[in-house]
């Protein structure tokens, strides 16, 4: 039961004051721009993009300083601020194909048309911690390509080559050989969970929707589960790719698209070997991550979350699963959602608890007398 | 797309909107209350009331049914580029505007599903005149009776036995609107 | 006005679109004068990918867009729909497409879209660049038995 309650104003107000005062720290300590946080946290203003469902780095970056840190407060900031904006339409698909990679590497294939590029990446770092970056020591600037490497097909013809040529998905090499499953190309309009409430059965669109700006940690714990045995995918990481691509959008004035902006994108396609069932033969089948902004954990989670979701489909059996149940895995997923409804029980409930307090001593006069009757 | 269709818009979209979503929700929510609004020149046969709504509610994400002369060229194309909002057949639409006797048969029109009742047409219908003259009305948001000259009675009364399913109608004429929710009753005449 | 190509347009439509704010500002200078025909909006456009990256179409997320429609004095219509939520950036791109069907043409080619088309394409090559140096070769090391 909700109950208004009145009075506080002045607590409230002083408390904001007293936040607005904390988040800014130290006077003595320079104050942090919205510009320095765009470009030096970038990994943070990504994760509050995809899960904040809007590819905006500058509001992004404010929210992370306006919720000092609090990440999935700044998500919750970007998710009320996005409600304010009219939907203009709705893009062209994006074309993953014709993104020119900063980072793209296969498990499965070492020699892949276009090559490993392992980008701007942590792996084979040490994890050691850097105190030169607390001294502020000077940055490593990056090479450019050496001469004495191989030629890159990413850079069309020789250094400084020019329009980079789009390299092809991996998965595209097992299709040629029919021995992964086939994908129906389509236009149909997606279902959007933004616009209408999530009703399940939800087809793999709908599916994919929710898992893309679902929490990263959740995600990752669902695909882990099946790692470990939950419903096991037997995932392999046929692609992971990371870089800028285009957004066409059709104008209606002009009365054709135009590409209005690029957005950086991560890209996860796995591999899931797959003995057949009573409808499919034995195949690779494939799990499937999309995710705004730089987000690699993020969108190889979502592939094998969505490949473990695909068991019905696929004619495979429920185990019982967590990431099988597709209720648990969409209903819970969204961080949004999860924090709303369990930060809401430290709010007032004073009515409520009047009642239960009422009915816990009504109970014990109760069972009291019962005990004195029998003695 | 012609150079009349590039005009007639909201000209400060965030106040005009909101002015107009305001005199659209006191219609609604007072039955058979009559109200103005401004702020929009969509082309013939559109009145002024009616381009008003359909900037205010329709966008890209609502599917519009236009009936009857309501459907032509000009009106298209400022469709396109005010609203965005794709042209769909009357059984799909979230939104259709026509007169009344293009509308026909209204029948055709979402009215919800029991689990989601708001997923129902809205019909905003073009009128020569708005009067409080005519049948009377009464239900939620009417004190006690009112009266509007609404073009028929008997599908408006069919409509509300379907309660709480049902479309939804906002009738316009000129620079002025007047909104029959399901709700309403109507009087039998 | 003059005759226009919808391909060519579509080109410098897009470049505007991807151009810095600052820069297209400072290329262009003080706009003619122009009529609102839609000021400058910031929205969303909901941004769709493929599933399996050639499949069905999902909805990925959405990204921040201005959009904005001018008249010049002579009647010419400009549009553009930028990313981003720069109403200025919009209103300029919008007034430099409506230039670019008059016979202003050539001189705001060769200002303006020429050289936002050209500091793009150069972006892209650096990138590319950095990337390539980071193009490995994998061994894999024979186990076990001998061949």
């Amino acid at each position: 039961m909700y109950v208004a309650v009145k009075g506080g104003e002045r607590a409230i107000d002083n408390a904001h004051a007293w936040l607005a005062e904390e988040r800014r720290g130290d006077t003595a300590i320079p104050e942090l721009t919205v510009a320095q946080i765009r470009s030096q946290m970038a990994l943070a203003v990504n994760r509050v993009m995809a899960e904040g469902s809007l590819f905006d780095p500058d509001l992004a970056a404010l929210a992370i300083k306006q919720a000092r840190g609090d990440l999935i407060e700044a998500v919750f900031l970007i998710r009320a601020y996005r409600t304010t904006l009219p939907r203009l339409g709705a893009s062209n698909p994006v074309d993953t194909g014709a993104m020119q990679p900063d980072r793209r590497i296969s498990a499965t294939f070492k020699d892949l048309p276009g090559g490993q590029v392992l980008g701007p990446t942590f792996d084979y770092t040490h994890r050691l911690l850097d105190f030169a970056l607390m001294a502020g020591g000077a940055t490593r600037t990056s090479p450019q390509r050496q001469e004495e490497a191989p030629p890159s097909p990413l850079a069309g013809e020789g250094r400084g080559g020019g329009v980079p040529q789009p390299v092809p998905h991996v998965t595209e090499i097992l299709n040629r050989d029919g021995l992964i499953e086939a994908l129906a190309a389509s236009d149909a309009t997606p279902p959007d969970l933004t616009r209408e409430p999530m009703e399940l059965p939800a087809d793999r669109a709908l599916r994919l929707q929710a898992l893309a700006r679902g929490d990263e940690g959740f995600v990752l714990s669902m695909a882990y589960s099946t790692q470990r045995g939950y419903g096991r995918t037997h995932a392999f990481v046929g692609e992971l790719r990371i870089g800028r691509v285009a957004v066409e959008v059709d104008i209606p004035e002009l009365g054709f698209a135009v590409e209005i902006g690029e957005i950086e994108v991560t890209e996860c396609e796995t591999v899931n070997q797959f003995k057949g069932s009573k409808t499919e033969p034995p195949q690779f089948t494939r799990g499937y991550g999309l995710v705004l902004g730089q987000s690699e954990r993020k969108a190889i989670s979502m592939s094998l979350v969505d490949r473990a979701l695909r068991w019905k489909e696929l004619g495979e059996d429920n185990i019982g699963a967590p990431a099988q149940d597709e209720e648990f895995v969409l209903m819970h997923c969204d961080n949004i959602q999860a924090t709303g409804f369990l930060e809401h029980i430290k709010l007032p409930h004073y009515v409520d608890f009047q009642a239960e307090l009422e009915l816990v001593r009504r109970l014990r006069a109760e069972a009291t007398a019962l005990r004195e009757a029998a003695e | 797309m012609t150079a009349n269709a590039l005009t007639g818009g909201f000209g400060a979209p965030s106040i005009d909107s909101a002015r107009a979503f305001r005199q659209i929700l006191e219609a609604m929510a007072r039955p058979g209350t009559i109200r103005q609004v401004a702020g929009a020149a969509p082309p013939a046969p559109l009145s002024v009331a009616a381009g008003a709504v359909l900037l205010t509610l329709v966008d890209p994400t609502t599917k519009l049914h236009l009936a009857g002369a309501a459907d032509c060229t000009p009106v298209r194309d400022w469709v396109a580029f005010h609203l965005g909002a794709p042209l769909a057949p009357a059984e799909e639409a979230d939104f259709a505007l026509g007169t009344w006797e293009a509308l026909q048969p209204v029948t055709r029109f979402r009215i919800g599903q029991p689990d989601y009742p708001d997923r129902a047409a809205t019909l905003i219908v073009e009128v020569d005149r708005l009067v409080n003259h005519g049948p009377a009305l009464a239900g939620p948001g009417i004190e006690l009776v009112t009266w509007l000259n609404l073009p028929e009675t008997a599908a408006f009364r069919a409509n509300r036995a379907l309660y709480p399913l049902g479309f939804d109608t906002i009738l316009t004429s000129g620079d002025r609107l007047a909104g029959l929710p399901r709700s309403t009753r109507v009087e039998k005449l | 006005m003059v005759d226009v190509d919808p391909n060519a347009r579509k080109d410098w439509i897009s470049t505007l679109a991807k151009a810095a704010p600052a820069r297209l500002a400072g290329l262009i200078g003080a706009l003619p004068a122009h009529d609102l025909l839609r000021p400058a909006e910031v929205g969303a456009v909901m941004v769709r990918g493929r599933i399996g990256g050639t499949g069905a179409p999902f909805n990925l997320g959405e990204m921040s867009v201005t959009r904005c429609s001018v008249r010049l004095v002579d009647g010419t219509v400009g549009h553009a729909w930028v990313q981003g939520r720069d109403k200025d950036h919009a209103l300029r791109a919008a007034v430099v497409d409506a230039l670019m069907q008059t016979r202003d043409a050539q001189d705001i080619q060769a200002r303006v879209i020429a050289p936002l088309a050209e500091e793009a394409l150069r972006t892209r090559a650096a990138r590319a660049e950095k990337a390539a140096a980071t193009k490995v070769e994998f061994f894999t090391m024979v186990r076990g038995e001998d061949l």
